[in-house]
Order: C-alpha cells, then structure tokens, then sequence
C-alpha cells in the first residue's frame, strides 16, 4: 500500500516537473516550442533558438534549480533542528544575514551596476554570502540558549534579527542612482534576473554536493526528530550533530542568497508539503522537498518573467505572494 | 505607592527635559546650522530671511511632526501590549504599517497626486484593511496566546504587503519613488503633516486615556477582566480599532517606522510598572524623545544626506526584542 502510495506521487511529481522544465523553457518573450527544445539540445536549432536557450534560459535554470534545492534542503533541516515546522532560512534572518553581506561586498567592490562583477569577485560572492549567514546564524544560535536549543525562542530571535537586518538593508537604497537602487530590490526581494553561466557553474556544484552530503546523513537527521531523550539513548551527540546540520544550512542558504537574493518562504513550504505527502523520514522526504522546491521555483519564475513583460518581478516576490496565505493557512490549522 | 509616584514624577520631569534639548537640537543642527536667536527671531519676528523661513517652515514642523509621531508609537505600542499581554507586539511587525504603506504605493502607481490628505486617505484604507486581518488574528489567538504565532503572522503579513508594494512599484515604473517615499522619513514633513498628527494624535491619546482602567482590567487576565465584569474581547475590539487610524496617521507623516512601539513601552512598564493610566502617557513622552533624537541622527550620520530613520530605531529595538524573546519559555 505504502509503496504504491510512493509510486503515484513520484509519478505526478515527475509529470509536474517535466511540466515545469518544459514551460520554463519555452515560454518567453520568444517562444521555443518543446519540440524545437529537443531539437536544439541536440544541436540542430536556428541560430536564435540557441542562442536563447542555451546562452540564456539553461543557465538561469540551472541557477534556478540550484537556489530551490538549497534553500528547501536549508528548511528542511532548520525545521528538524528546531523541531518547527515553521522555520525557514529567510524567516529567521539567515538568509538576510548573507544578502547584508553580500550587498555590503558588491558595494565595496564595484560602483557600477551588476554586470561589472568581476571575474574574481563571482568566485568571492558566495564566501561572503555564508560568511554573513553564518553570523547571523551563529548570533541566533547562541542567543537562543546553545545547550539546549528552544525552538520558540530560537524563531523569536530570529524574527527579530531578520527584521533588524532588513532596516539595515535598506540603508543601501539610497546610496546612489537607479540601479544602485535596482539592485538592492534583487537582494531584498530575490530574484533570477541576470543569472547567466558564471553563476551556474559556481552555485551548481555547491549545492549537489551539499545536497550529497545532507543526504547521507539521513538516518541521523530521522534520529534528531525523535525526542531529545530518545536520541541520547540511540548514541546521537546532540549538540555535536547540530550544529554541524546548522552549518550545513547556513552554507546553502549562503550560497542561495548569494546568487539570487532572499528568496524567503520557498524554505517553508516545499519540506512542508513533502511532508504532507511521505511523511518524516529523511531519506525520501528530502529528495521529495527538492523535487516540489524545483518544481515552484520553475513555475514562478516563469511566471515573474512573463506575466508582466517586457517587466521582471522578482521571483521572491511571487513566491512570497504565493507562499504567504499558505503560511497563515499553516499557522491557523495548527493548534 | 508613595514610591512609585515620585518615580513618576521623575521620569515625566526628566523625560520632558531630554524632550525640550531635543527639539531644540532637531531645530538648529543640520546641513544649515541655526543658533538660538534665530530660532527665537523666525518664531516671533516675522520676516523673509531665508534662514527663518527655513526654521518656520522646515525644521519647526518637521521636528513637531517627529514629537507628536513618536507619541503616537509609542501609545500604540502601549495599548497593543496591554490587550494582548504580548511584550513583543508593535504595529509595524504586526504588519498594520505595511499594509498602509501598499495603498500608498498603489496611489502612487495610479497618479493619485500624493499630498497629506491623499496619502492620510490610502494609508487610512491600508491600515483598515491590515488591520481588521490582524484583529481578526488576535481576537482568536488571545487567548492561547503565543507570542512567536501572532508575530510569525505578522511577519508573513509583511511580507505579503511588502511584496504586492515591490509589484505596484515595478508595473507602474515608480519603484524608485515609492521606496524612497517609504524610507523618506520626515524629510518633507510640512504644516499640514504636523495639523494631522496633532488632531490624531490628541485625540487618540485621549481616547487611550479613557481606555485605560479597561486595559488595566485586561492585563490582568481574561478571567479577571471577565470576574470584574468586563468583556475582554469588546475591550480588545475597541482598543484595536482606536489603534488604526492612529498608525495610519503615524504612516502617513513618517512613513514605516519600526520597533519604537516595542521598547517604549517595555522601558515605561520596567520603570514604572504596570499601570496604564500612567504607562500610556508616559509612552507618549518616551516616543516622542526617542523619535526625536533618532530623527537627529538620521539627518547628521551621513550629513548632508539623510538615513533611513527605521535603521535607528532597529538598533535600539533589536537588542530589546531579543531580550524579551529570550524571557520565552519553550
């Protein structure tokens, strides 16, 4: 029964994601037909349709994919930590930690717009970005009371340096022109645009490897789920396992934010709903988080870029119009 | 109590004290600086002297635009923490701010010509509506009450108002504007800013007044308040309702301001206990002199541009939200 139940829902998941593939792809202010995305892939396309997908779409998506996976995985495990189903990297401030750092790095580096990125610096972004998560991590975790992690307190505090951080963010709108302007928005809000190859080879195999890395460990993380008790009694050091599964999501929130910005609630919702649908052990439920994570991140993006075009809204933005009656439904539904 | 009412009496005369230093510093420093003379002068000299014309016109109602907001955070601050017995609760991270700020920024995106009255208008409209969400949401949860739900809600809350502001602003071509009408501050407070936040902010402060033994009630507990013969939840209701068009008064002439509604009240109830015929008042007093001297420092940190005023404020807040935070059991 059980493994039937596995097999159906792997099986809509994949449609949807093959859906979601297939949409990112095409859609757009030029339209690529699924049959075309074959033929070009294998190298038979027009010089435009190539152009397009290759040069500009299969980069963003892979960004795309990457930011889903590592910020859902990032939840995931916050949400086993603190025993709450309602952590998230954005919500507790980390993600806000790594986009200060970032904005503060990109402003001291360059006065000119986005693109002006060095060479170097692209390789130096993502190092800053978990630096700065990792403060504010650090700076929660140990407010919070490091022996004994409580879980409402470590959200409370949390909550509180998020919307610190946040006021000191906006610090940056006003230190110059436009597009200073305009790209403090991408940080706050989050979003794909400008995603191109240097950002995908960088953020791809961080974030599989990440992803390799919490995986294995599954049996652990379905151990620390248990009651504190219990895990000391099965031989877990609690606080050892902790704060390394901490460290594992403050460098994929890092990495995230580094590269998209703070996309805050995707966290939150994909364990949520993977959850819902395998249930809490580890090993399926992590790969499962990963797939829906993708598959909204696909979709809204998508949506961000057309809906209003030639206009961009951020993707963090429409995750987070989407997101947030879900969360208010969470919170009213549980008791 | 003998006690208590000299403590009073010292912090009000202390308090007006720090007050009367800082409007005079919010008058006379800035990129122009103006001695006391000429402040004397443009007040009961009339004459067309630039630099009376810009203490008469600029700094005079922009610093009593900051008094009379910080007032009205404060009371508001006050009067959400009283009913809801929460330490934490502030409107701005409740997100009642927020949602004014968006009708604002939909004005602006539709070519409303922004002026006190219009902006009073929308921000009125928004907090209505964020509000009665946020009513809603604490009537039900208050009395389970759990600090961390109602402020994750309205966190998520902002964040939705927040993000449906980003998108007026994008569509319309007027990010740029509306952002930095929000994080403007007081910069172009005028006469008819100061009229408003003065008729609300008297007059909500009254209201606060009378409401007080009420709340006083409630603080004590729903099953108090209910043995005393009081209804918790009318008391709640009616509170929340004088709160509204107060933060939208507090939106509409200084934009978002966060966090001066959650420490005033905690320093007021840590020195004076708790007592909201005399904690209301006070918090007025107290906002008023921290809005006044964040104020100064937003305009001299990075002289002659002006900082955000919310980054102030938050350094002062943060410390104390994580302090009441860590008080939290579980």
């Amino acid at each position: 029964m059980k493994k039937r139940k596995l097999k159906i829902i792997s099986l809509i998941l994949i449609s949807l994601l093959l859906f979601s593939l297939i949409l990112y792809l095409s859609w757009g202010s030029f339209k690529i037909s699924p049959l075309d995305i074959i033929k070009t892939i294998l190298g038979e396309g027009t010089k435009l349709q190539k152009s397009a997908l290759l040069n500009i779409r299969v980069p963003r998506l892979l960004v795309g994919i990457s930011v889903g996976i590592a910020l859902s995985t990032a939840g995931a495990l916050l949400q086993t930590i603190t025993k709450n189903e309602l952590a998230d990297s954005g919500i507790v401030g980390i993600n806000a930690g790594a986009a200060v750092a970032a904005v503060v790095f990109i402003s001291l580096k360059t006065a000119d717009y986005y693109s002006e990125l060095g060479n170097i610096s692209i390789y130096v972004l993502p190092f800053m970005a978990i630096i700065g998560a990792g403060i504010s991590a650090a700076v929660i975790y140990f407010l919070s009371g490091r022996n004994r992690i409580r879980p409402q307190r470590l959200l409370l505090i949390g909550l509180g340096i998020n919307a610190g951080l946040n006021a000191f963010i906006t610090f940056f709108t006003f230190r110059g022109g436009v597009s200073d302007y305009n790209r403090v928005l991408v940080w706050i809000s989050g979003s794909l645009w400008g995603s191109g190859w240097s950002y995908a080879k960088i953020i791809t195999p961080i974030v599989v490897l990440m992803f390799i890395l919490v995986h294995i460990n599954y049996k652990k993380l379905d151990v620390l789920n248990l009651s504190d008790e219990h895990a000391v009694c099965l031989g877990l050091n609690l606080n050892k396992e902790r704060k390394k599964f901490l460290t594992y999501a403050v460098i994929l929130a890092g990495t995230a934010t580094a590269f998209a910005g703070n996309v805050s609630l995707i966290g939150l919702i994909s364990p949520h709903i993977a959850k819902k649908l395998v249930g809490p052990y580890h090993k399926n439920f992590l790969v499962i988080s990963a797939v829906i994570s993708t598959i909204i991140i696909l979709i809204a993006d998508a949506v961000s870029r057309n809906l209003f075009s030639p206009i961009e809204i951020p993707v963090g933005i429409t995750i987070s119009i989407l997101g947030v009656p879900y969360f208010i439904y969470l919170m009213i539904k549980e008791k | 109590m003998k006690k208590n009412n000299k403590n009073t009496i010292t912090f009000v005369v202390c308090s007006i004290f720090i007050l009367i230093i800082g409007l005079f510093l919010g008058i006379s420093l800035g990129a122009a600086q103006i001695g006391i003379s000429e402040i004397w002068h443009s007040i009961f000299n009339y004459s067309e002297k630039l630099e009376l014309v810009l203490v008469r016109d600029v700094r005079i109602p922009r610093a009593l635009c900051v008094l009379l907001t910080g007032g009205i955070l404060g009371v508001t601050g006050a009067m959400i923490q009283g009913v809801t017995r929460n330490p934490i609760a502030e409107p701005s991270l409740l997100g009642v701010s927020q949602g004014a700020t968006l009708v604002v920024a939909i004005f602006y995106a539709i070519g409303i010509s922004i002026n006190t009255t219009n902006v009073m208008i929308a921000s009125l409209i928004g907090a209505i509506f964020s509000g009665i969400i946020v009513i809603g949401f604490i009537l039900k949860k208050a009395n389970n009450s759990s600090i961390t739900k109602i402020l994750l809600a309205g966190t998520a809350m902002s964040t939705f108002f927040i993000s449906l502001t980003t998108i007026a602003g994008l569509l319309s071509n007027q990010s740029q504007l509306i952002a930095f009408w929000v994080a403007g501050g007081f910069r172009n407070a005028t006469w008819a800013d100061t009229k408003l936040v003065t008729v609300v902010g008297i007059c909500g402060l009254i209201i606060a007044l009378l409401l007080s033994n009420k709340i006083n009630v409630l603080s004590l507990g729903d099953d108090v308040a209910i043995s005393l013969g009081q209804n918790p939840e009318k008391i709640r209701l009616i509170t929340l309702l004088v709160m509204i068009p107060m933060c939208a008064a507090a939106v509409a002439v200084g934009k978002n301001i966060g966090f001066v509604g959650l420490i005033v009240p905690q320093i007021v109830r840590k020195t004076l206990g708790e007592d909201y015929r005399k904690n209301i008042p006070c918090s007025f007093l107290l906002g008023a002199v921290i809005l006044t001297y964040a104020d100064i420092a937003a305009r001299m940190f990075y002289n002659p541009y002006e900082t955000p005023i919310g980054i102030f404020t938050a350094l002062i807040g943060v410390p104390f939200f994580i302090v009441a935070a860590r008080k939290e059991k579980g």
